[in-house]
């Protein structure tokens, strides 16, 4: 079970905050890590012009995606309406709204990376990459004359191959 | 002993952060990160100070560091070498305006900036009005480098005819296209080049607050940028007062989302103010009423990153290269499966030819060049045949192609082309802002038939007179050029490669 606490402890002002009531009286609230994450994104990039997606995006940088209970809080915060607030979020494919395993590797899908063997290892990574390794595509890295390239972990790769993708994908399995 | 290991994304990307690590743990070596020259089949590009000059060696792993370091000791040739760095031909062959600085010093250092002719442009602009400006960036030639290639005096002329009590300048570093690079290593190797950029263009048209678009697939270039802002406000080049001249500039920093669709400017207008990143119509031109509704120059980091040698040469210099309409240089870009894969800044008018087997070496698996597409994800898929045609923006458009940003991708013979044409339209359902109907559901059906056709059947004419009707559809009811030129890749396939759709095989073309 996650720690559920509410958001936005001690400004009255902010009561409303507290609890985001769902369809059936269900009570969806943040975790204390979601909840910190939330607040500080709100009060690092809340003044800016066009706060929405720097916002989401201090979020995503905190927590690896933002949480869908967590939309209320920021529509008030921006004085958006949560409809706005959703869209944003689901028109840009950088956002999760859950979490990702414990390793994400992002293979890029692109052109350059397909004219050198890109395809040979989203398929290989569909046939051996363990559950614990969450899979995306990117279109382009910008490391096209070094195709084929994917970002691991936040760390980017060049000149790939089916060997050193196993290489990686087995020292994946050393820190399980 | 000085030695040089490059701190570009691509450099770090294949190991230059462990070899300069084991270099630097040699006591006589003093390790120097400078960004990259853009030989990137040769990274991590390992560069010593001698007193002829600087000499190469690459591609250096870690386990190379040891022997390499002996033979620098005892003046022993090294295989990895390179001899003078200079006189590489793969460099020779250039003329570098944007890149001048490429390879040569740590990309952040505000003094190696100064003493290699930083600032001598706006240091230029800040003794002329806005309108002389901007006339000098007429007389240049300069048209825009992220795509369409409008001319970007005649774009800063509206702005600066437009009265607004605010205006800004919008750079545009989405850099979306398959097998581009340039933005990235400019905004990673001389930040304060396009900062410069930035700052002349709002001395130009009267823009005090300029923003930049870095898309979030450059993690590296949003630190390398955000650092350089901080130190080029904390030294007087942005802020209140810039320069001490009175004029204000500052630069705010925005990330994308991952969004092909957010490098057309409207729809990084949108992201930029915070929104889903929806294309607006035009008019309103971004120049009368862009972000915020402010008059808005948008302009790409090539664009921009011209500007700063314009100023400091005179427009006449630039425009002395390049041919027709197409004037100056243009940072080509070299991606794909290719030998000597990079970055090329040369002026217009070479051939495809010139670049992908002077420069290139052509293909990394050594065989023949099947397909060529130039200009990302919307250029046409280009046959061998058709290598030989000028790279100049009318020239190469009437030869049926597109030079976009300069992105140029090779495929060898084995690739498939129907996969290629089936991946334009998947990537335009993927990216579709989803404002038209042909775009955004045109492109699921192009698939769908594409997937038909290559399965062959009995309706196969039928297939493949829908795919046809589709690409008109798409090309004539979209707003923006992701559905209008989606087509674009798909019919070239068609036309240059049927028999990878099970057709009868092209005739060969005239010579
Ligand atoms: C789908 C699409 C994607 C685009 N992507 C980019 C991009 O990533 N970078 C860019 O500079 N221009 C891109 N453009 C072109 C921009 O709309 C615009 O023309 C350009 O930023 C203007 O700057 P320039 O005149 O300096 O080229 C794109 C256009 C379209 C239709
Ligand atoms: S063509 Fe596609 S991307 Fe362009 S505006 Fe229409 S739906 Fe959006
Ligand atoms: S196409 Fe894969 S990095 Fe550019």
């Amino acid at each position: 079970m996650r720690d559920v606490q509410p958001i936005w402890t001690n400004e009255a002002s902010s009561g409303a905050l507290h609890r985001v009531r769902c369809a059936g009286e269900s009570i969806v609230s943040l975790s204390a890590l979601e909840n910190t994450a939330v607040r500080d994104a709100i009060a690092a990039c809340a003044h800016l012009a066009g706060a929405c997606l720097p916002l989401l995006h201090h979020v995503h940088d905190a927590l690896g995606y933002v949480p869908p209970a967590a939309v209320p809080a920021i529509a008030l915060a921006l004085n958006l309406s949560q409809a706005d607030v959703h869209g944003v979020i689901s028109f840009y494919h950088d956002f999760r709204s859950a979490p990702p395993q414990r390793h994400v590797v992002r293979l890029c899908r692109a052109e350059a990376c397909q004219a050198m063997g890109g395809e040979a290892l989203s398929l290989q990574l569909k046939r051996v990459a363990p559950p614990d390794v969450t899979v995306e595509p990117v279109y382009c890295l910008g490391l096209c004359a070094s195709a084929p390239a994917a970002m691991i972990d936040g760390k980017l790769v060049a000149r790939l191959s089916p060997a050193r993708l196993d290489k990686v994908l087995t020292g994946f399995a050393g820190q399980r | 002993m000085r030695v040089y290991v490059p701190v570009d994304a691509a450099a770090r990307a294949v190991g230059a952060d462990d070899v300069a690590t084991a270099l630097g743990s040699f006591a006589a070596v003093d390790v120097v990160r400078t960004s990259s020259r853009g030989m990137f089949w040769i990274e991590p590009l390992v560069e010593v100070d001698t007193p002829a000059g600087r000499v190469a060696y690459g591609p250096v792993a870690t386990e190379d560091v040891p022997a390499l370091i002996e033979s620098l000791r005892t003046g022993a040739a090294h295989p990895l070498g390179h001899g003078l760095i200079q006189t590489h031909p793969w460099l020779a062959g250039q003329r570098r305006l944007t890149f001048a600085r490429a390879g040569l010093h740590d990309p952040l250092d505000l003094g190696a900036y100064a003493a290699t002719g930083g600032w001598r442009g706006l240091k230029a602009a800040l003794q002329l009005d806005g309108a002389a400006i901007v006339e000098e960036v007429v007389r240049s030639g300069l048209r825009g480098r992220g795509g369409a290639a409008f001319p970007a005096g005649i774009k800063w002329r509206t702005v600066l005819a437009t009265p607004a009590d605010q205006k800004y300048i919008a750079c545009n570093a989405d850099e979306g296209d398959s097998g581009t690079f340039a933005d990235r290593m400019v905004m990673e190797g001389d930040p304060y080049l396009l900062i410069e950029g930035m700052i002349i263009a709002g001395l130009a048209v009267g823009a005090d607050q300029g923003f930049i678009y870095i898309r979030s697939e450059y993690p590296d270039a949003e630190r390398v940028f955000g650092e350089a802002v901080r130190r080029a406000t904390s030294a007087g080049f942005l802020g209140p007062n810039v320069l001490d001249s009175g004029r204000a500039f500052a630069l705010h920093l925005r990330r994308g989302a991952g969004a092909y669709i957010c490098g057309e400017e409207t729809a990084m207008l949108e992201s930029l103010e915070g929104k889903r990143g929806m294309v607006r119509p035009k008019p309103p031109l971004p120049a009368v009423a862009g972000l915020f509704g402010q008059p808005t120059v948008i302009n790409n980091v090539l664009t921009l990153a011209a500007i700063p040698t314009i100023l400091d040469q005179g427009g006449v210099f630039y425009a002395e290269f390049g041919m027709g309409r197409s004037r100056g240089t243009l940072p080509f870009q070299l991606a794909g499966n290719i030998k000597h894969g990079g970055l090329i800044e040369v002026p217009f008018g070479l051939t495809l030819r010139q670049l992908i087997y002077d420069f290139g070496g052509g293909t990394a698996t050594g065989r023949p060049v099947r397909a060529v597409q130039v200009g990302g994800p919307l250029g046409p898929y280009l046959p061998a045949a058709a290598l030989d045609t000028p790279l100049d923006y009318e020239a190469f458009a009437s030869a049926g192609g597109m030079i976009g940003h300069g992105g140029i991708v090779v495929f060898d013979d084995t690739v498939d082309m129907a996969v290629m044409a089936r991946y334009a339209m998947e990537f335009c359902a993927i990216e579709s802002c989803g404002k038209c109907t042909p775009c955004r559901i045109g492109s699921v059906r192009g698939v769908e038939v594409i997937d038909r056709l290559v399965a062959g059947g009995p309706r196969r004419d039928a297939q493949l007179s829908l795919l046809r009707d589709l690409c008109d559809t798409l090309e004539q009811g979209s707003l923006c050029a992701m559905g209008g030129m989606t087509p674009y890749p798909v019919r070239s396939a068609l036309q240059h490669f049927p028999e990878d759709f099970g057709l009868p095989k092209a005739p060969p073309l005239p010579a």
